[in-house]
């Protein structure tokens, strides 16, 4: 009798769980097949690129030679906004997570989480009609000033369409990830280790740093991250703000591109060779956004021994 | 170091809720006192009133004063932070940090206030409070890796080290054991009785073998019923408490009759 207990099926709850992982399985799947379509996409169209006359490349000199400039340019703009937006981002969530009293701090979460539902064309149009002309009289002083510092080398554009601009532009949109992952995490610091530190005479700033930030900082590296992939591959804003051109030093001049923005403004009128040309730029912009994620997971992943999750 | 703690007309507030009502309390230096009470009846929050940790919580508040060797903890112009570096304080559950090897554990007090310290004398504190709480040996081939990887017995000694690495006055013990299996409970014991020629132990426990094993005196916290406040029963020596209380409650708690 108790072989057949044990080898009894309970049918309902059986089947309910087959379909589950099946249903599980097949969302994986979807992933990878979107994943691999586009990828292949990227590939097959990008093609003629590699077999073409470097003199047929716009510019004339090869697709390396096209592509080196706007991707300079792509990095440059993503690092100045993460520049900025990491330590306000950092700053703000635990300004809202240790420091605001409680009514506060969550009126101000739902004002962060407001800037993320803005669309991109608004903070465009946004930097291009209001912050960029007041920082172009800054950007005139810098120029004056520090101009022998090559980022900051003259002649300061007039209407402050600069690289500077679409860099800050770029920070406020990525502003609201980084501050709404960070401030999650920061809530999660276990209680235990916050008073450890307290007990042992520790003042706010100590105990966040000695509690706070340790336990934190794999959550601020993939908030970071997160940010910089928006950044990297953020289109609109930059199209409107930046005054693109050639590749200089000067953050405040006129000049520089980005790869999204560069697709944007020329896939319109782009064929044949040139439409290559452009889906080979994203074909790049697709490998840098990967090679900076497995970069963040690999520092994640060193310090795992100390992460507190063992 | 080492101090007398005086405890007059003690109120602890969370809110509008007492939780602890009019403790009166001396408790000697170099000698070791144990809270005992059933759950709820406010030692531990009592506890974290003797080094300012109670305030820690939002809307907690006391009344009435805290004299470490005569000066009142609670006076307007004390900083809590100066009054946690003096007393120390280990928790119920093990908490060392999980992101510092055994070693910046031991440090992480003294490197506070930006406290410059050398190589070697960083080196000889670190072997000198590991010593101190038992885990020398345990230990001493590993100070670089993360002190999560001890045991709970040995993180809560790694505990014990972190707070005497500082020298404070006073220990205070929330329940230290109650985590632990009983030969780690047997070692932190031991380790108390040893603490007790340097510093003054405050331990709470819900053990009171363990109470009647290292106290020299207990004081007996109970509560009339729910939401009422918890209240110091009868406080004396440790033999005292155990063979003839003078208070009833206390007899009926320590005999195993409630609670």
């Amino acid at each position: 009798m108790s072989t057949t207990t044990l080898t009894e099926t309970r049918g309902a709850g059986q089947s309910g769980d087959k379909i589950f992982s099946g249903a599980t399985l097949a969302a994986g799947c979807l992933i990878l097949a979107v994943l691999f379509s586009v990828a292949m996409f990227l590939l097959v169209q990008a093609l003629p690129v590699a077999g073409a006359d470097p003199a047929e490349i716009t510019g004339g000199e090869g697709f390396s030679t096209y592509i080196f400039p706007i991707v300079i340019g792509t990095v440059v703009a993503a690092a100045i906004a993460l520049l900025i937006a990491t330590p306000l981002g950092i700053g703000v969530a635990l300004f809202i997570s240790h420091y605001a009293p409680r009514r506060l701090a969550q009126s101000f979460g739902y004002v962060i989480d407001l800037l993320a539902a803005i669309p991109s064309v608004v903070y465009g149009a946004w930097g291009y009609a209001v912050l960029a002309p007041e920082l172009a009289k800054g950007y005139a002083w810098l120029a004056e000033n520090l101009g022998w510092i090559p980022i900051f080398e003259g002649p300061a554009s007039q209407t402050g369409r600069t690289m500077l601009t679409a860099g800050i532009v770029l920070a406020v949109m990525v502003l609201p990830i980084i501050t709404s992952l960070s401030r999650e995490i920061f809530l999660q610091t276990p209680n235990l280790h916050e008073e450890a530190a307290l007990a042992m005479g520790a003042t706010r700033w100590e105990m966040i740093r000695m509690a706070v930030l340790p336990f934190a900082r794999p959550g601020i590296i993939s908030a970071a991250m997160l940010g910089l992939g928006r950044a990297l591959g953020e289109t609109m804003a930059v199209a409107l703000v930046l005054s693109g051109g050639a590749l200089t030093a000067s953050l405040i001049a006129s000049g520089n591109q980005t790869i999204a923005a560069e697709i944007a403004l020329n896939f319109p009128e782009a064929f044949g060779l040139r439409l290559s040309e452009l889906i080979a730029a994203g074909l790049v912009l697709f490998v840098i956004t990967l090679a900076v994620n497995m970069v963040a997971r690999w520092i994640i992943t060193r310090h795992k021994e100390f992460s507190g999750a063992n | 170091m080492s101090k007398r703690i005086d405890v007059k007309d003690l109120n602890v507030y969370y809110s509008k809720f007492l939780a602890v009502e009019g403790v009166n309390i001396e408790i000697k230096p170099r000698s070791v006192t144990a809270f005992i009470g059933p759950s709820g009846c406010g030692k531990s929050t009592f506890l974290r009133t003797l080094n300012r940790m109670h305030e820690v919580i939002p809307g907690a508040r006391v009344e009435g004063e805290v004299l470490l060797d005569g000066d009142n903890l609670y006076d307007q112009n004390v900083d809590p932070v100066n009054v946690r570096s003096q007393i120390g304080m280990v928790f119920q559950r093990p908490n060392p940090f999980p992101t510092m090897s055994i070693r910046d554990n031991v440090l992480a007090g003294v490197k506070l206030n930006n406290k410059r310290i050398s190589r070697s004398d960083a080196d000889n504190l670190v072997e000198k409070s590991l010593r101190g709480a038992n885990l020398w040996n345990e230990v001493k081939d590993r100070l670089d890796r993360p002190g999560s990887g001890l045991s709970g017995g040995q993180q809560q000694r790694l505990c014990i080290a972190r707070a005497i690495a500082v020298s404070p006055e006073v220990i205070l013990m929330d329940e230290p054991c109650s985590a632990l299996d009983p030969i780690s409970t047997l070692a932190i014991e031991d380790l108390i009785n040893e603490l007790k020629n340097d510093y003054t132990v405050v331990i709470v426990t819900h053990n009171m073998q363990q109470a009647a094993r290292v106290s020299d005196k207990t004081a007996f916290f109970n509560i009339a019923g729910t939401g009422k406040p918890g209240k110091l029963i009868e406080y004396g020596e440790t033999a005292t408490i155990f063979s003839k209380p003078t208070v009833k409650a206390t007899e009926d708690y320590v005999s195993g009759r409630f609670g």
